[in-house]
Parts: structure tokens; sequence; C-alpha cells
């Protein structure tokens, strides 16, 4: 994830304005300063309210209610694991255990070193190979604990 | 010659990228003229990677395929369909693959998604063709009478729903494709839109037409960027060859499509909150009526299909609705796109008439568990489905059969687990899986909910066993009935049902002699 920049108003403001024509534009927006910067700054917020004449509290109970917008910078790496039905006929809960002792945070959190954000999420269609896990966009299935310790250390390697 | 490796996310999830890149590298050392296709999955999901090469005799395939056994293939002569442990002989052949009825999914890992060439090689664009022949009128006809139900779960009929928004005067009038496939065990619109996305993209068109609309979105959920990404890239090739825009394949009639992310939000897969989601807001369920077909999308009329109905279309177009009509049984028309998950030895898609029993689903087509560990309870229809046990695997998978268990086909998902499931736990989960999830737009599901897991988690720790029982029966039936949309109205389904068929679970740690059965305390569910 070495594309993501530091934020920065003035691009935030250019990457809304490229998006404003856009019919139900808000989400739009909010994936693209996501995908630029890796979380939405509170800085962005008047600007998208600003951009859309609605209100700021708009812009922030639209962030809020999703669960994939973020407020703060996340880790160098993403780590999500499947913790949806499928995934536990085939032993997530171990897996996710096993995750959370060997990184010391639990899912939602960031490593103290920055290196890895753990997140759950709700089923990524691989259920013909659970347990699954997505790292840094890139989908792996199987995810016994051993295989959970590869992806860690191959996010390791790649910083 | 052609050597066929998937792109499909499943592939991807067990290597391979990796698998083509040693197939080119071996390619060129060993100076051997071929193009390597990626193609989609052909849904024998535990085989994947699942290679192909192309033979005289037809596709043989080599599966699963670890990137370190490629060397090994072309030592075996693979690229000549030679003999090796991998081999699986004529994919074609694949009693799993043969034994199916694929309509829908007819091109799915045959061709290359992203090839338009191979689309219309393989009756792509047949169903357009022959629409943009027909009546706005005669086209809704004709796929009401083919009987086709909504696939995303409700079943509701697609012709009803397109005569409505083709009878609603406006200015402008939208398709929208609900692509937020977020059911556990479910993964055919993924499969789809991955593998054959051109047909979702001509059913839309199809749909458009029919209706007199002339822009669509496929609203993608987030977890699914791979597809988001075939989907986007396959708009702009249709667009860029006159199927898409002011002149639809010199029709001279519009119409545009618009693929959209979404956030994570599984309410989104409702088709209002979807709406909402769509114009920008945060995902709430409006209250029905007025139903999207009058007031939908910018208050428009707007036809909301899952993806499956709509890729369901071009061939109901192409081949007639009395050649649709004539798979399935009762009620349920046409096929459905069995999605086999879990705890499932040979887990992938299964297309096949409506009426296959869950049994036969599962042990015939799936080999039972992935364990080998005797059966359990098997969820269809995703985390809204019931919990079903052993004895009702005779069911056939058909609205009306199911909905008399007071089950779900849903969406087509089976997710089976083994006897190590503890079923109390699932359901505690269910309820868990609402309280995140709930919009909290109505009380029943944002705030019973969390109550529902605090009652679970009494029932389970032996705390007035036999009232907390009764209480959530209660809860469950506020529920039931109170709530605006399917997520807290079909919440309480594998709750209720995980405890009348499994009462020992919730019995835990040690059940005391005067102890209640729990499945005798759950009478708002017989």
């Amino acid at each position: 994830m070495s594309q993501i920049q530091a934020f920065d108003a003035d691009r935030a403001l250019a990457r809304i304005q490229e998006l404003k024509h856009l019919d139900g534009a808000l989400l739009p927006m909010l994936h693209a300063l996501q995908d630029e910067f890796g979380y939405v700054d509170e800085a962005a917020v008047p600007l998208i309210a600003d951009t859309l004449n609605i209100s700021k509290a708009e812009v922030e109970g639209v962030i809020s209610f999703y669960h994939d917008f973020r407020r703060l910078p996340p880790g160098r790496h993403v780590l999500r694991l499947c913790r949806a039905e499928s995934c536990q006929s085939m032993g997530c809960d171990k897996t996710i255990a096993h995750v959370e002792q060997r990184l010391g945070v639990k899912l939602g959190e960031t490593t103290p070193d920055g290196a890895i954000t753990l997140r759950d999420v709700f089923c990524l269609g691989l259920c013909a190979h659970s347990p699954a896990a997505m790292l840094d966009g890139e989908p792996h299935g199987r995810v016994t604990p051993q295989v959970a310790d590869m992806l860690i250390e191959s996010a390791g390697r790649r910083q | 010659m052609k050597i066929y490796v998937p792109c499909d996310a499943a592939a991807l999830a067990l290597g391979a990228d990796k698998v083509a890149e040693a197939i080119e590298s071996q390619l060129k050392n060993r100076h051997i003229e071929a193009q390597i296709v990626r193609n989609g999955s052909r849904g024998m999901l535990w085989l994947e990677p699942l290679v192909e090469v192309e033979t005289p005799q037809g596709r043989v395939a080599y599966g699963p395929v670890p990137p370190d056994s490629v060397a090994g293939l072309f030592e075996a002569g693979f690229t000549r369909g030679g003999e090796h442990p991998l081999r699986l002989g004529l994919t074609e052949e694949i009693p799993f693959l043969k034994k199916q009825e694929r309509l829908t999914f007819a091109r799915c890992g045959i061709t290359d998604p992203l090839s338009l060439a191979d689309y219309i090689a393989h009756d792509g664009y047949r169903g357009l063709e022959r629409a943009l022949q027909m009546e706005p009128a005669a086209i809704v006809e004709e796929v009401a009478n083919s009987g086709l139900r909504g696939r995303g779960g409700a079943g509701f009929p697609t012709g009803i729903k397109w005569r409505t928004v083709l009878n609603a005067a406006a200015d402008r009038k939208y398709i929208v494709c609900n692509a937020d496939e977020g059911d556990s065990g479910t993964y055919a619109d993924r499969l789809l839109m991955e593998g054959d996305p051109f047909v979702l993209i001509e059913g839309m068109t199809i749909a458009g037409i029919a209706v007199g609309a002339t822009r669509g979105y496929i609203y993608i959920r987030s977890e699914y960027p791979h597809a988001f990404r075939t989907v986007q890239k396959t708009i702009a090739i249709a667009r860029d060859k006159g199927y898409l825009g002011p002149n639809v394949a010199g029709s001279g009639k519009a119409f545009d499509l618009e693929a959209r992310l979404g956030a994570g939000a599984y309410i989104c897969g409702e088709e209002t909150a979807l709406l909402e989601s769509l114009e920008g807001r945060r995902g709430q369920i409006r209250p029905k009526p007025p139903l999207p077909a009058i007031e939908g999308l910018f208050g428009k009329p707007t036809v909301v299909n899952n993806v499956i109905s709509l890729a369901s279309v071009p061939i109901i177009l192409n081949k007639g609705a009395q050649f649709y009509q004539d798979f399935g049984m009762g009620r349920s028309r046409g096929t459905l796109t069995i999605q086999l998950a879990g705890n499932i030895k040979h887990g992938g898609l299964v297309e096949k008439a409506f009426g296959l029993t869950l049994r036969e689903a599962i042990y015939d087509f799936g080999g039972g568990t992935a364990t080998g560990r005797p059966l359990r309870a098997v969820q269809v229809g995703g985390p809204l489905g019931a919990y079903f046990p052993e004895s009702l695997l005779d069911t056939p998978l058909d609205y009306e059969a199911f909905a008399a268990k007071r089950g779900l086909v849903g969406h087509g998902g089976i997710v089976v687990f083994d006897d190590t499931a503890d079923m109390a736990k699932q359901a505690r989960y269910a309820m868990e899986f609402c309280a995140i999830e709930s919009c909290g737009k109505c009380t029943p599901c944002r705030i019973g909910s969390t109550r529902g897991v605090e009652v679970i988690d009494r029932i389970t720790a032996n705390q007035e066993r036999t009232r907390n029982l009764q209480l959530l029966d209660d809860l469950c039936e506020t529920m039931v009935d109170g709530s605006l949309c399917a997520l807290g109205g079909l919440t309480p389904y594998p709750v209720l049902s995980a405890v009348q068929y499994f009462p020992d679970d919730f019995r835990k740690p040690a059940p005391a002699p005067q102890d209640a059965d729990a499945s005798q305390e759950i009478s708002s569910w017989r």
C-alpha cells in the first residue's frame, strides 16, 4: 500500500471536484479520498459539504454509517479476516484468535509499530475456501493459523 | 494453443496468478508457442486453480494446480493433454459439471471475461438482438411468462416488477443491479461478474429497453474489488463498441451504465437501503410503499434486480420464455444457482433446475463435509436463513417447499456445518450480526438484536432458563412482526430454528434435571 499519500487539502479538494458531476457523489468521493490517503481526514469533511451543498453533519453521518470508512490512517498493511458463517464452519475463530495473539492486537486495531491493521469482514465470497482473508485487497483461501502466519510474514517482508 | 488459468478471486486466493506466471516462464524456457487466457471460474472451486489446456479432443483440466507443480506438468507434456496425477480429463466430462444445467452460467469459465468477441461467439447479445425487434411490452411479457423470480432472495416475479416500471410515467427511469452479495455462503454474483460480465450488461440493457430506462447502476460491494474492476472494464468495452451509450447496437435507443462501490454495510443489500446509498446517504431502509418501481432512485421509477436475475434475461430473450419455463418445479421456474459452501468437500457452483433436494446438492455434488465428520446443520439462504438439521435434508430447493419448512432458499447459498458446531453459538451470532449491521431505522431490529444476544447468553448460562426462553420467543415474535425489513424480520429464523432443532446446545454447561427443554418454549416458531 505504498501508493498512499499523506493527507493534503488541495489534493483532496481536487479529487472531490473531479467527482462532483456524479449523481449521488458522496460515496464515490469518500472512496476516492480513502484510496488516496488511506482514510477520510477530518479536514475533508467541510470540503465535501461545501462542494455538495449539504451540511457537515450529513457528511459525518454517512462516514460513520459505513464500516469501510476510516477516520484515522491505517497500518501499512490491512489484514481482514472473515468471520461470517461459512468461515465459522471451518474454524475461523481459531485463526482469528491465533492472529490476535500473534500481533498482540484485537480485530479493529493496528499494531503499535503501525505495520498491520487487523479488521474483520463479513464474507468475501470465497466461501468454498473458508476460512478466507484479504491482505491489502488480495484474496486468500483456506487461511489456517499457519497460512495466516505466512501472510503476516509476507506483509512484513514488503514493509 | 491456449492454456486457461482462471482470474476469478477464488482461484487467485489459491495462487492462480503465480500459476500463470510459472506457466509463462516454462513456455518461454521450453520455446512453446501458447496463449495464456485468464478465464472465469468453471465453478468447481475445490479444484482451483483449475488449469485447462486446449487439445483436439476438447479442453483438458488439471487441478488443483499449486504453483510449484507447474514444472512437473510440463515434464508430463500437459500442453498436449499428457498424463499427470492432477489430470482430471476433459473438463466437460467432470461429473460435477456434466450433471448441471447451465443457462445463466453457460459461458462462465469458458470464455475470456473481457473479450467481447468471445462473448458474441458464444451466443452473446442474441437476447438483445431479439429484444430490439420487439415492442417494450412484449419484452416484459416474455420475462413474465418465463416465470423468472428475483434471485436475490425474495423471489418476487421479475416480470411484474418490470411491468410496474413500464407502466409508470416519468421523465427518467432507472435499472439498478443489486450486486451487494453480502450473505455468507453465496458467491454466484461474484463468479458471474468476474467470469461473464457481459451477460449482466446485456441483461440490464434489455431491462432498460423493456421499461424505458436510459440509465443503470450496478451497486457492487466493496469486499469484491476484483468484480468491481472487471465490471468497470466491461462497461468501458461495451460503451466503446456501441453496446452502451446513446445508440445501443445501432437501435437509436439510449442506455448507459455505471458501476458503484458499496462501503461495507450488509443492509445495503436491501433494495431501499441500496437506493439510499446510491443517492449518497446512510444506507437506511425506506418504508414501503412507495415501491421502488414507482418511486425509486432519485424518486424515479426503478427496477431493482439481483445480478443473477438480470443475467438470466438474455437467455430468456434468446431462447424464449417457454424454454426457460420448462426447467424447475411448482412456481419456481428455471434454474437455481446453488452455491456449496462452508464445511463441504467439493465446494462450488451448481446451476440446476429448481427441485434438487438439499441432500442431493450436499452429497451428490458436494461430496459431504470437508472434515469427513458427520453433518450436523445446514444454513441455506445466508445469515437470515434457518438452520436445518439432517432430518430436513430431503427438502427440495424450491421457494415454496422451503417456506413450508420455515426456511429460505434466498440467494441459493448452502453452508454446511459438521458435528463440532455449537448451535447456541450460531444463534447468538445471528443476533450479534443483526446488531452490527442494523441500519437503526426501526426499534425491533436495532434494540431487539442486542437484547437477543443478552437473552441467549443468559439461557446458555442457565439463568432462569424457562423465563428467558419465553422471553427470546416473545422478542423474536416482535422482531418478525415489527421490523421494517428482512434483516430484523428474518434474524429470528436462524435463532429459533437452532433452538427448535438443537435444544441440547442451549443447556450448557450442565443441565439440571428439571431443566426446560428449549424447543418446548418457542411457541411462536411452531
